[in-house]
This record gives C-alpha cells, sequence and structure tokens, in this order.
C-alpha cells in the first residue's frame, strides 16, 4: 500500500469544535442508588482520547461487590418506579431528553473526545438520535396498553445491560429508554474504553430528579458485564456486542427466568445493480462502510457489485474516497475519525493483513495518519472471493471488501451467505426488484436506495446469528415486558 | 410388559369383529419429508396405554434420523415460507377438515394414550381440530397485527413485516399427546416455519397418527417431520445442529430444558423455554407469543423524497 501526501489548491482550513464545552472531572465514580461512589476493591482504569492518547480521566472499575450493590438498589427502586403511574414515568423521559438537547453539544464533544468519532457525526447522528429516543419511549410509557402486548403488561423487573462502544450514548439511550419507559430499573455497563458518556448521563438523572436506584452506572470490563449478566437477581439481560460475548451470554442465562435480547455482530452486504444511479450508491456505499470508522455492527462492509458495472463503480468509489479527510475527529470538516482503541487496531490490522495474504487486492487513498493516536486509512478490497476471511469475518473498521455477481439470484445468495444477518443494503432504479430482493435477503434491516439510517420508531435487530430481540419502535417495548 | 403378540388394546369400536377375525395391527411409522419413513436405526420401543397394556411398537429415532428430517425442513422452508399467507391458511383449514374426517380415531389414539374417558378425549380432539381452524384464520392477519409502517423522522418509506425464523424443532408437550402437542405446532407452521417435532416419548402414537393427515392435507412434504423415540437422545444433536433456527422446549424437563438451550446457543438459535401448562390449560384460546417466538421482524427503508410528506404542495 502507498500513502503519500495529496496536495490542493483547495485544502480546508482547520475548524476545530471547542473542547471548553465540557468539562471531564479527573476522576469518576460508579453511580450506585442515585450516588456517585469508588469501587468496593479501590480499582480504577484509566480512559484515554484514541486520537491522541491522551489520558482522559480515571474511571472506577466495578467489580462483583459493586454488581451486587447496584443490582439490590435497582431491585429496591423497581418496587415504586414500576408502581409510579406510566404519566409519571413518562414525564421523567422527557425531562431527560430535553436535558440532552440542551447539553447536547457538551456531550457531543464528550463523545468524541472519548470514542475518536467525528463531531460531524456525535453532533449529527448520535445526539439527535440520543434525545429521540427519549422522547420516543417517554410517550409509550402511558400507552402501554396500546402497545399490542395486551391490556397490562408489567415490566420484568431489574435489566441488566451491557453495551458497547461504538455508539456509547446512543447505545444507552437504546437500552435505558424503553427500560424505564415500561418500569423496569436498569443497571447498565459501559464499555472500558468509552465510560464518560454514560457518567455524565448519570448526572442527566440526577438533574431529572430521577428517583434513586432506577438507573445504575457500572463502568468496568468483561469481568463486571460476566458478573451482571449472571447476577441471580437480575431479569432481563440486554446486550450489543459482539457474536462472541453474545453466545457466552446466552450460555450463563439459559435455563434461568432471565429474558435476553441480542444485538450482535454482521457482516452486511450492499448490493449495487447495473442500473443503479451510480452517485447515489457511491455515497451509500461510503456511509455504508466508513461511517463511524466502519465500527458499526450493520455496516455494508461487502459490498456486492453487479459485474457489467465493475469498473465504473470502483472508478467513482475510489475517486470518492480520496476526498474523504481523515484526521482530528474535533474537527468539524472531519469524515474519518479515530479507531477507538489500540486493540480494535491490532485486531483490523490482522485481518486486513489476512485479506492481503490470501490474495486480495488492497488499496487505500493517499492519506496521511497522524502520528499518535490509533488510526486506519479508509481501505478497499477487490479479487474478494466468499472464502477470503475479509468476506465472512466482522471486521468492525474502514474495510470494504469488493464481490461482483452477476444476476438478481446470484447477489442474493451471496448476501446471505453468512453466518450473520443484520442488515443489507439494495441500489437500483427498479421498485419491483428492489421488493423481490429485499423479500429474500435474510436480514433485519434492508435498506433500499439509501443506508445507515436509524430512527427511533424504527425496529432494529438481526436474524440469524446477530441476535435476536428487535430494539426500537413498538418492537422495543417487547424485550422490556412480561409478554 | 404386556405380550406383544396379542392385542390388549382397550377396542372403543362398536365390535363388529366375528370371533374368526384378526385385527389388522397399524405399523406406526416416522413422518420425514413427507415419506413414512421407519427409523434408520431399525429400532422400536413399546407404547402402552395408561394402564400399561401395549398398544404398538413406535419407532426409536435415532440421531441420524433427525439429521434427515433437518435436511427435509430446510429443503421444504422456502416454498412453505414463500407461500402466499391466504395459501397457508387454506392447507391449515385443510388439516382441521381431514382430521374431523378422522375423528374417532384420534378419539381412541388419545383416549389410550392418556388414560381418558371417551367424553374427555373427544373434548380433547375437538379442541385439537378447532385450534387448526384457529390458526388458520391466523396466517393472513399475524403480519398486519405484529407489522407496520413505521413514522420515521426523515422523507422515508419505512415497513417493518415479520418473516417466519426457519426450521423449528419442536418438543411436543409429554403430557398433552395430541392438543398439547397441535397447540405447539400449528403456530410454528401457521408463519411459515418448517417444523421438526419430537412426540410425547410415552404417547407417541396420536402424533405419529397426525403425520397420515398431514399427508392428505396438501401440507408440503418436510413442511412438518414427526419423530418418536426418546427426547433427551434426539434432542441434544438437533439443539446443536446447525441449520436449526429455534427450538420450542415444550416438552422438556427442567435438566433437559437448560442442556438444550445451552447447546442451543452455538448458533443463536431463538428458544422458547418451557412453561408450565396443565392439561386443562391448553384448552384455553391462545395469545400470539407462541407465533411471534418464531418470527423475525424485517424493516425495510427507502427514500421518498420530499413529496408525500406533510410539506407536500399536491
Amino acid at each position: 500500500m502507498t500513502i503519500e501526501k495529496r496536495s490542493s489548491a483547495f485544502e480546508y482550513a482547520p475548524a476545530p469544535e471547542s473542547r471548553a464545552v465540557v468539562d471531564i472531572a479527573p476522576s469518576y465514580g460508579l453511580f450506585i442508588d442515585g450516588e456517585f461512589a469508588e469501587a468496593a476493591e479501590g480499582r480504577v482504569f484509566k480512559t484515554v482520547s484514541p486520537s491522541t492518547e491522551e489520558v482522559l480521566s480515571e474511571v472506577a472499575q466495578a467489580g462483583e461487590a459493586d454488581v451486587e450493590r447496584a443490582v439490590k438498589a435497582a431491585r429496591k427502586a423497581f418496587e415504586k418506579w414500576s408502581a409510579l403511574p406510566g404519566s409519571e414515568r413518562a414525564k421523567y423521559l422527557f425531562r431527560i431528553a430535553r436535558i440532552i438537547q440542551e447539553r447536547s453539544r457538551e456531550l457531543a464533544v464528550l463523545e468524541t473526545l472519548d470514542n475518536g468519532k467525528p463531531i460531524r457525526e456525535t453532533r449529527d447522528a448520535d445526539l439527535p438520535l440520543v434525545a429521540a429516543h427519549f422522547f420516543y419511549y417517554a410517550g409509550w410509557a402511558d400507552k402501554l396498553g396500546h402497545a399490542g402486548f395486551g391490556a397490562n403488561p408489567r415490566p420484568l423487573g431489574v435489566a441488566g445491560q451491557v453495551i458497547p462502544w461504538n455508539f456509547p450514548l446512543l447505545m444507552l439511550a437504546w437500552k435505558i429508554a424503553p427500560a424505564l419507559a415500561t418500569g423496569n430499573t436498569v443497571v447498565l455497563k459501559p464499555a472500558e474504553t468509552t465510560p464518560l458518556s454514560a457518567l455524565f448521563f448519570a448526572d442527566i438523572c440526577r438533574q431529572a430528579g430521577l428517583p434513586k436506584g432506577v438507573v445504575n452506572i457500572l463502568p468496568g470490563y468483561g469481568d463486571t458485564g460476566a458478573a451482571l449478566v449472571a447476577h441471580p437477581d437480575v431479569n432481563k439481560v440486554a446486550f450489543t456486542g459482539s457474536t462472541a460475548v453474545g453466545k457466552e451470554i446466552a450460555r450463563t442465562v439459559a435455563g434461568s427466568r432471565k429474558k435476553l435480547t441480542l444485538e450482535l455482530g454482521g457482516k452486511g452486504a450492499n448490493i449495487v445493480f447495473d442500473d443503479a444511479p451510480i452517485d447515489q450508491a457511491v455515497e451509500g456505499i461510503v456511509t455504508g462502510i466508513f461511517f463511524n470508522q466502519g465500527q458499526v455492527c450493520c455496516a455494508g462492509s461487502r459490498l456486492l457489485v453487479q459485474e457489467s458495472i465493475q469498473d465504473e463503480l470502483l472508478d467513482s468509489l475510489k475517486r470518492r474516497l480520496s476526498t474523504l479527510r481523515l484526521g482530528d475527529p474535533l474537527d468539524k470538516n472531519t469524515d474519518i475519525g479515530a479507531i477507538n482503541s489500540a486493540e480494535q487496531l491490532a485486531r483490523i490490522t490482522s485481518l486486513v493483513e489476512a485479506g492481503e495474504a490470501e490474495g486480495a487486492e488492497r488499496w487505500s487513498p493517499a492519506c496521511e495518519l497522524p502520528s499518535s493516536g490509533y488510526w486506519f486509512a479508509p481501505t478497499l478490497f477487490t479479487n474478494v472471493t466468499q472464502a477470503h476471511t475479509i468476506a465472512r469475518d466482522e471486521i468492525f473498521g474502514p474495510v470494504l471488501s469488493v464481490l461482483t455477481f452477476r444476476t438478481p439470484d446470484e447477489a442474493v445468495a451471496k448476501a446471505n451467505n453468512t453466518q450473520y444477518g443484520l442488515s443489507a443494503g439494495i441500489w437500483t432504479e427498479k421498485g419491483s426488484r428492489i421488493l423481490a430482493v429485499a423479500n429474500k435477503l435474510r436480514a433485519g434491516v434492508v435498506w433500499s436506495n439509501t443506508f445507515n439510517k436509524f430512527d427511533p420508531t424504527s425496529p432494529f435487530g438481526g436474524y440469524k446469528e446477530s441476535g435476536f430481540g428487535r430494539e426500537g419502535g413498538r418492537h422495543g417495548l417487547e424485550a422490556y415486558l412480561d409478554v | 410388559m404386556s405380550d406383544p403378540r396379542v392385542d390388549t388394546r382397550p377396542d372403543t369400536r362398536p365390535d363388529t369383529r366375528s370371533d374368526a377375525r384378526l385385527s389388522v395391527f397399524k405399523t406406526y411409522k416416522l413422518y420425514v419429508g413427507g415419506k413414512f419413513p421407519r427409523s434408520e436405526s431399525g429400532r422400536v420401543y413399546e407404547v402402552s396405554d395408561a394402564k400399561g397394556n401395549w398398544l404398538a411398537n413406535a419407532p426409536l429415532s435415532s440421531r441420524k434420523d433427525a439429521r434427515d428430517a433437518v435436511v427435509a425442513a430446510r429443503k421444504a422452508f422456502g416454498g412453505w415460507a414463500g407461500a402466499t399467507a391466504y395459501n397457508r391458511g387454506q392447507v391449515l383449514y385443510r388439516v382441521a377438515e381431514m382430521l374431523e374426517g378422522r375423528r374417532e380415531q384420534f378419539v381412541r389414539e388419545v383416549a389410550d394414550a392418556e388414560g381418558l374417558s371417551k367424553p374427555k378425549a373427544n373434548a380433547q380432539v375437538d379442541a385439537a381440530i378447532d385450534r387448526w381452524v384457529w390458526y388458520a384464520g391466523w396466517t393472513d392477519k399475524i403480519a398486519q397485527v405484529v407489522g407496520g409502517g413505521n413514522p420515521v423522522a426523515g422523507p422515508y418509506f419505512n415497513l417493518s413485516s415479520p418473516e417466519p425464523t426457519g426450521v423449528v424443532v419442536v418438543l411436543a408437550p409429554q403430557e398433552s399427546s395430541f392438543l398439547g402437542l397441535v397447540s405447539v405446532l400449528a403456530p410454528v407452521i401457521a408463519t411459515g416455519n418448517t417444523a421438526i417435532v419430537i412426540a410425547s416419548e410415552r404417547s407417541p402414537l396420536p402424533a405419529l397418527s397426525l403425520g397420515e393427515v398431514l399427508a392428505t392435507s396438501d401440507v408440503p412434504g418436510g413442511v412438518v417431520n414427526i419423530l418418536s423415540g426418546r427426547t433427551a437422545e434426539i434432542t441434544p444433536s438437533l439443539a446443536a445442529h446447525q441449520d436449526v433456527n429455534a427450538i420450542d422446549l415444550a416438552g422438556a424437563d427442567e435438566v433437559l430444558a437448560k442442556e438444550l438451550e445451552i447447546a442451543a446457543a452455538d448458533n443463536l438459535k431463538r428458544v422458547l423455554r418451557p412453561q408450565t401448562v396443565d392439561n386443562a390449560q391448553w384448552f384455553a384460546t391462545p395469545g400470539t407469543e407462541r407465533m411471534t417466538a418464531f418470527l423475525e421482524t424485517k424493516t425495510v427503508w427507502h427514500p421518498t423524497g420530499s413529496l408525500g410528506a406533510s410539506g407536500s404542495s399536491y
């Protein structure tokens, strides 16, 4: 791979977003029963900014005793919270939604600092969706009898929720908003590399006057999550993350009465037919795989392009990739930010090396990587076959594999040839072809002539090993109700 | 055990036989891929009535039979899932029609299997037939009830529709040999899944006879596959099978259910855990849970442009 410095008369001047709107404390505790507290064992870990490797803060690391305490607090709070009229619970959620809107600039900057994703995305995608989720589920709290789960659907109890680092605050919203609306209380473990926005959310709960113990936040590593999931007094487990961990959780809750929903990995196919509008398709492909540096479970990481337009499409795509700006995530012009952690960078690197070793052809646009932080240039692989590791394993990074097909049937067969079934894209001007192909795809979300669109009213979730249950929409309520 | 050569079956039929005539026994066979094979293992086990009298030898299915059933169910899935909901409803209703014509046989078999009086067995069979009718009516309504259009905040058409999960293994309830069986089988296939049913271990005969009804009810071969034998022997390989998408643990005891749920995690099968249902409860009108447990929700997005939403100048 060669990366050369590009120069142009149209270089963008830096347009950094100010860090001054966010005040990150040097250390944070666990949030249990409405109070911040140190971990029982006194353990702490550091969270760093992936773009600079600067230590942002030191965070308490929850152990088993803390899980115990948090579940107890949530159990105690459940009694009153679930007994509250839905209309009152709704008002708390509306308050939270409003406070998120008020503090959205601060939270966007915080999220960008802790996660490494561009401010353009946290500001324009993550935060508006976070607020929208609380607004959406707030409205359900006093209308549950109309949700189609019977006249008087009951909450489950204490929800143990474990979320990933790719959309830290959005995943929190996906989990906490429906849980609270339905009358459950929660203990949530954010990812070890991105705990800060969840701790800021604890402060939002305080501002909203949410009763103590209804929301508890336990930063920690995998062992904290495992202890939470296995806790006998947890009634519902919700997990978003890797398929391997999802399977482990499914084994853990086997034989128990715990209700389980899993949002796991994916290897989305983005199918481009020969009659697709090329420019729009190229934008969709870029959104599909380079949004959030490709660290998206529903990323369109397998591009299936009809053979007759392969050259034209790839030329356009390469030209477009050459215009992507990689760098300081706080710069408002930045398209591609930092990879979330050194560990994730190593994983992407090793899979990409496997791709090269197996004979696929690697291409990246000319692109200078910053000297500190975790970075990976947008990468394209051609000459990829279905047997290649990069076509089968989820890379979870800015890496696109290009495969070809000749007929719609072949496209469907290749798209479905995966253990995953989370997302897929279809690009064609022909309506009947969209509907026919969408019908045959085994995927929970099918974007036609668009990609990576989300909305709180719209259920999201996978087929096959991409997990079970749906988040969002009316369907998302079911995960938190005894139905 | 009583002597298998002597027909000790309590016969509730009007006795029209002369003493000289020897009755014809039925060889019970599995129902796999629309055919009636014996177990590949060549094994059978004795099935007796509630009083311990020998009724018949039922096939003792092997793990190979189970794998064959998965192949048959997978093969049938595309056609059945792709059939119109209206057509599936017609087929389910046809099952009720066929059963109605053979109700006396099932009343006798259920009475024998569960040690019920004739009126009680009658009630079981009536309810089972009616259940087919009930689910026949659901096939083209479930999508309207659990699907829907989503009002997303943007110029997009966005529709969620349910789709069948795929190949579903159903451990039929152990106690309710027919009504319970129908109550767990019909919802699985009503929505377009294909099924591998493990019949009640102690009372498999009504299930095996149901196969004969299904074969003559326009149910495509492979949509329902019925195995008899030792539940704990057949099911672990099915729970671990990579081409099975879901498992209903209705007929598993607590220990087996946990073991199977752990095995099912390996490819993240959808699991419906056993619920405590006593025999009387099978009579209650079901909810939709047994259908929704084996449905996926697919959400399709498409841009609409700015027209059509509010603000249109039409």
